[in-house]
This record gives structure tokens, sequence and C-alpha cells, in this order.
């Protein structure tokens, strides 16, 4: 966990009192909303359907307890008891008053955190793998480069007001769980053959209704040259990119226009001025900023025998086990998701009461340190072996243990139509039906791995296009009816998905999902053979003549002509 | 009252703007001596180049004028001849005029005036600041001391900039 230090806190400060002024003069009317709306944004506050929502930034995922229990503190005394964990590993607050949110920014800053550029059309929280540090196929480190990177673009001056937001994913390992190639700019980082550090650059990826994944714009940039190439990016995005239509306004479609090779050329040409001046990273910075990070200190343990006891004693555990323990560099220890997909509760969302447990938890499993996963679950970093089976009974009696990590029900959704005033449709609601068709565990274990994603809009939030099965909430003459595609995925191997289809209405949706289940079951070459094989494999024919078919046959197309997709 | 924040101190002349009919009429010569004796005048990027040669021999003080859009690079080999240039900020969130003003400093290295007009609001004087403007001509409503303030807003930056081109991690280690 990276620490302030003095200059980084009175930033941080300095921010807050900024902002209150700048809180204070749109009360006063002095700010009209269109001069406030993107200072308010830049600090994370948007105005939504009931309330305003404040999206607090979670730099690159990670948190320490006693941040966590801040968090809790302040959803209690300034919201209604929760939060909310986004796809980008940031903390959303669903109910703050807007005269209150200075006072929350300096409860914040209290403890080393904001909500600097976690909203509007600037550079956006860095987000990266949910295991930095920790996996064993990684790489790099990528903790200390998200570092250096949040610090570079905290007040950036010369990108606050780019044509569209910007998002930077980073990802220190092949699998590339940090979704890099669906980023404005993606950073692979890599080794080269002698040792040295460095980038793959990909850049215009992107979901939202135009979704495109990234293309590499370079293919290996040493480390010392990161922050000026990505200025180089930026400054080329800033001054070229479409102003005119925000729907054509982010890097992608720059990028679409000039073509690959133009849009590399016109960024080489931008950074060869800026290249090996002052804004070269020295080894000196890289060491402060790493050593600036408190790290675990990990015992020599044995891995424990008693764990394969304690697993082949409950089967219960040995399910939770396989799905939410993951493996870590560090013999003896484990990496564990607490799921925050359980039946009942919107994806993504924690009560107080669950924060300052999770927090105790962080404590007592792990070294104090959680991070948000951008599949909006909790991971715990470094818990040793041996106490896995006594964290599960802690955790299964808050209700944190669902063993569906990698699964169908681990749904990722937006908030949707229930919260946010850009969606067509609700997620929730919809997430919820799924997870109670799929609740029997045989049924779900057997199904295997399964991402399946929502999102209210285009705005794509919910990152449907990545899911193996997507759904996307979509207007039909005023009504809520649902998309579905098949075939995306995440990761080194990132697709896009493809529609199957007319849209279907709320209470379809489900049934459509339990179809595509079943025609893979039926179909599948054998129990290893995940979905989205099965459906490379076959090509979406056959899922739609099922689902379609099925539904034709029950009566049920009533809607077809309405949902042309 | 309009005023103009400029290295440190609220000014108040601003520099003017001109309709076609006027600027040609200056470009004749007929204008100059009038106009000299008020305020600099705005010579917009398009005409300042096919008459630059005929401007430099009134007596007259001008400015360039740059807008969001406009390309800079036929500017940039007369850039150590011009002493003023305005950056027209037609809509104060429209961000190219900050990559322009720290193309024009640090790529290209001009040092004369860089003048930020328009839309140009309290909260955005810090950012401005840094990317290479040193002169401010607020919006009307704007008060001048508040924009004065705003460009203390912070005591310290991570990135370097215009203003300051080492970065923090740079002047820390020193």
């Amino acid at each position: 966990m990276y620490v302030y230090d003095a200059i980084d806190q009175r930033m941080v400060d300095e921010r807050v009192a900024q902002y209150r002024d700048q809180t204070r003069r749109y009360l006063a009317k002095q700010l009209t909303d269109d001069e406030f709306r993107p200072l308010r944004l830049q600090n994370g506050l948007y105005i939504q359907r009931h309330a305003p929502m404040l999206r607090v930034a979670v730099p690159y995922g990670m948190l320490n307890s006693r941040q966590l229990r801040k968090l809790a503190d302040i959803a209690r005394r300034y919201d209604r008891g929760y939060g909310h964990f986004s796809t980008r590993q940031n903390l959303q607050l669903n109910w703050p008053r807007l005269e209150q949110v200075p006072d929350i920014l300096a409860e914040l800053a209290g403890v080393q955190m904001h909500a600097i550029q976690t909203s509007g059309n600037c550079i956006r929280n860095i987000t990266t793998d949910h295991f930095a540090g920790i996996a064993p196929d990684e790489l790099v480190d990528p903790l200390v480069w998200c570092e250096l990177l949040r610090q570079w673009a905290a007040l950036h001056p010369e990108f606050a007001y780019l044509p569209r937001k910007f998002k930077i994913g980073v990802s220190g390992s092949p699998a590339d769980r940090a979704a890099t190639l669906i980023h404005d700019i993606g950073l692979q980082a890599q080794r080269s053959d002698d040792g040295a550090i460095g980038f793959r650059v990909l850049a215009g990826g992107g979901l939202g209704r135009t979704p495109i994944l990234g293309q590499v714009v370079r293919e290996f940039l040493p480390w010392q040259h990161l922050l000026t190439y990505l200025e180089a990016i930026l400054r080329v995005y800033n001054r070229y990119g479409r102003r005119d239509n925000i729907w054509r306004a982010r890097i992608k479609f720059l990028l679409r226009a000039k073509g690959l090779e133009a849009f590399r050329a016109e960024v080489e040409d931008e950074w060869h001025w800026s290249k090996d001046g002052p804004g070269t990273l020295t080894g000196a910075e890289v060491e402060r900023v790493s050593r600036r990070f408190t790290r675990p200190v990990y015992r020599r343990l044995p891995d424990s025998g008693e764990l394969h006891r304690q697993l082949a004693a409950s089967r219960a555990f040995a399910l939770w086990h396989e799905r939410n323990v993951h493996a870590h560099r560090v013999s003896g220890y484990r990496a564990v998701t607490l799921s925050l997909k359980r039946r009942g509760v919107a994806p993504g969302d924690v009560s107080a009461a669950e924060m300052d447990a999770i927090a105790d938890l962080a404590e007592r499993y792990g070294c104090g340190e959680v991070r948000v996963s951008h599949e909006q679950n909790i991971v715990l970093a470094d818990v040793a072996a041996a106490r896995l089976h006594a964290l599960w009974l802690e955790a299964r009696a808050l209700g944190l243990a669902t063993p569906n990590v990698g699964l169908l029900t681990n749904i990722i959704a937006c908030p949707g139509g229930d919260f946010c005033s850009l969606a067509n449709a609700r997620s929730i609601p919809i997430a919820a039906d799924i997870q109670r068709r799929f609740e029997d565990l045989d049924y779900l274990f057997d199904i295997g791995e399964l991402d399946l994603n929502i999102s209210g809009c285009m705005n794509s939030c919910g990152h449907h296009h990545i899911g193996h099965i997507g759904i996307l909430g979509v207007d039909k003459q005023g009504s809520e009816f649902y998309q579905v595609s098949i075939g995306g995925a995440q990761g080194a191997h990132a697709a896009l998905g493809k529609v199957i289809g007319p849209a279907f209405s709320a209470d379809e949706v489900g049934p459509a999902v339990e179809c595509l289940i079943e025609c893979y079951l039926a179909r599948r070459d054998s129990d290893a053979e995940r979905f989205i094989d099965t459906v490379r494999r076959i090509g979406l024919e056959p899922f739609k003549e099922h689902v379609y078919g099925k539904r034709r046959s029950q009566g049920t197309h009533r809607v077809r002509a309405l949902a042309t997709a | 009252m309009a005023s103009v924040v400029r290295k440190g101190r609220i000014e108040s002349e601003r520099w003017q703007r001109l309709d076609e009919v006027r600027l040609a009429a200056l470009c004749a010569g007929a204008e100059a001596p009038a106009l000299a004796a008020e305020s600099v005048v705005l010579i917009p990027l398009g005409l300042w180049l096919v008459q630059r040669a005929r401007l430099a021999c009134l007596a007259l003080r001008s400015a360039v004028l740059l807008n969001a859009e406009d390309d800079p690079s036929p500017l940039l080999p007369h850039l150590g001849a011009v002493s003023r240039i305005a950056v027209h900020f037609a809509r104060f969130a429209d961000g190219r005029g900050y990559s322009l003003a720290r193309v024009l400093r640090q790529r290209h290295g001009y040092r004369g005036e860089l003048r930020a007009i328009g839309d140009v609001l309290r909260d955005q004087l810090f950012y401005l600041g840094r990317v290479g403007f040193d002169a401010f001509e607020l919006r009307s409503d704007q008060d001048p001391h508040a924009g004065l303030a705003a460009l203390a807003d912070f005591s310290a930056s991570y990135q370097g900039c215009s203003d300051q081109p080492a970065p923090l991690f740079r002047r820390r280690a020193a």
C-alpha cells in the first residue's frame, strides 16, 4: 500500500479547499450549472436520478483497513449505510448531499483518499490487476507503475478538458486481468530479453456504443519513457480528437479516422521533443515510490496438510476453495475473493457493517489490505493457507463466501435504471432473477466458467461486450428490453460478443439465459470445454436456434416485431 | 468590469478585436495612428500571415490571435519575431488551447506574452497558468482578485509543465 508523503497530503488537502470554495460559489449562484459541472465531475460528483452520486477513487483498487472503515463511516454518516464497488475499482456512494460533499472529501483526505478525476473528460482512475504484486504469473509488479501514473495524472494541467473521458489500465501479467484491451490506453508491462522493464502500449480500446479493442502503438516502451510517451498520445488526442459529437469523441475514433500508422507517426513526432527531457522517469524516483509502499512480511510457511484434511472433510469448503481461493507467488499463501455477488444484493453493493467486517478480516487474516476487483468483488491478498478454513467460516457467516468466482452468478453489473439517470433499463432485477435461476451449486459448477455481464445502457459500465454472455438494457418505445450477446471475452484473448437476435422483455431474459446454457450443455464436447469455447467452436447459430426456436414454440414471440435489435 | 490578470498583477488593458472592415482599413494604413494610442490589436492568424510585412511597418501594437482549431505551424518560423499571442477560448471546457500553449512554449520555445481570452474563468486559471499562459483576460463577470488568488490554488504539482519543466520528482531529488 502506498503511503502519502507531506506533499501528496498537501495536494489532496488543497483540492478539498478548492472544491469547498467551488461548491460554496455554486450554492451562492455565482457559478452556473454549466460552469460547475466539469468542476464537480472532476471531483467525482454526478447528479443522478434520485440524488447526487459521489465516486470515490480507489487508486488501482488498493485500500487499507483504515480507509475501508472510513468509507463505512462516511456511508453511515453521509449516505444510507452502503456503497457500490464499480467495474473501475472505485466506490460509489448513491445518496450524498451536494452541500456535504466537501466535508466527505475532507474525511477522505484524512485517510489519504480523494475523488480526484473519477469522472469528467480527464484522465480517470488508473486500474490494474487485482492480484498485482502477488500473482505467480506476473512478469512485472504493476503497483509502483500505477502509483507513478496516478501522480502524473493527478491534477494534470494540460489534460483536464479532453474531448472525452480517458481510461488507463495496467497489467503485469500475460493473463491480462486488467482488461487493457478495452482502455483508451492499455499498458502491458513486460521484460525484455535482458530483463529490462518496459510496456507494450495499446491505444483506442473502449466499450460504449462502438466497442473496439485497443491496437498496439508501441511494442516495447522502456519504462523511462512512460510518462513522456503517454503525454504525447494524450496531446495528439487533446488537439485532434473530435469535440463536435460526444459519441465520436473517444480516442478510439481518432485512431480509427487517422489509421494506426498515421496515428503512431503523429505520436512519435509529438514525443520527439519531450523524449529524454525532464519528464523522463529516473531510477531514483521509481525507487522512492517503491519504498513508500508498505509490503507484507511473508513468513516461511509449510503448505498445510491440515488444509487437505479440511478440504476432504467439507464439500462446501472445497467448492469455495476451488472458486474463491487463488494462487500466490509466495509459498504457503493464497489470495481470497470475498464475493459481493449474493442473491438479493445488487452486484458490487456492500453495507457499512460489511465494510467494517471486511476491514476486520483483512487485519486478522491478511496484512490489513484489500483490493477491489474490476469484477466488483473484494480480494484479500495475503492469507496463510493454514487459515483459509477459519476465514471461510467467518466469511460464510457474513454472507461473503458465495463460491462463484468465475461462474455464471458472479454477475458484473452497473447500478442500472434503479439509480443511474443514463440507463435505459434496470440491471439489478435482471441480475437477481438470473442468480435465482442458477442458485443450485451442483448445476452452477457443472456449467463451469462463465462471465455474465449486464449494462443498463450503451455506456457499457457493466462491460457487457466482453461477457461470455452479455446483456444490454435498451429502450423500446418507452419499455425496458434487453439485447443478449454471446462470445465476448476479457483477458489476453479479449473479444467482443455478438448479438444473438431480437431483444427480450425483462421477464424473458432469465429464460433466454437458461436456453443458452441448455444449448451449451447439450453441445459441449466435454466437461472441460467452457461455454465460451463452445461458442467459438460452433458459432452463434445453434444458440440462436435454441433460444428463438424455443421461444416461438412457447408462443412468446410477440415482442419480436417490436424489438428489432 | 473586465480585467486582466498579468504577471501577478491586475491590469485593465484588454486587447482589441476588430471586425473585418476595420481590419482591412488597418492593413490599408488608414486606422493605425488612432488605434495605436488605444491598445494592442488582435490580428487573426490567417490575416497576420498574409499581412505581417505591412503590419510591421505600421506604428501599431499587435498580437496574433489563435483559435483552438488553428494549426499554428505556419506561425512557427516567425515565433522569434512575435511578442504577443492570444489564444481564444470559445468555451472554457474546450481543452485544445491548453495543448496549444504547451506546444508553443515548450516545443517551440515561444517567449513572448501568451494571453488567454474569451471564456476565461477563475476556476481554470491555475491550469492555464501552468501550461504557459502569463496573462488572462477574464470574462467580464469574473472577479479579478479571485482570479489572481486562483493562480495559487495549489502549492505544488507533480508534473513538469511550461511554468516549471522539471516534474516534482526531479526537484525533490535536488
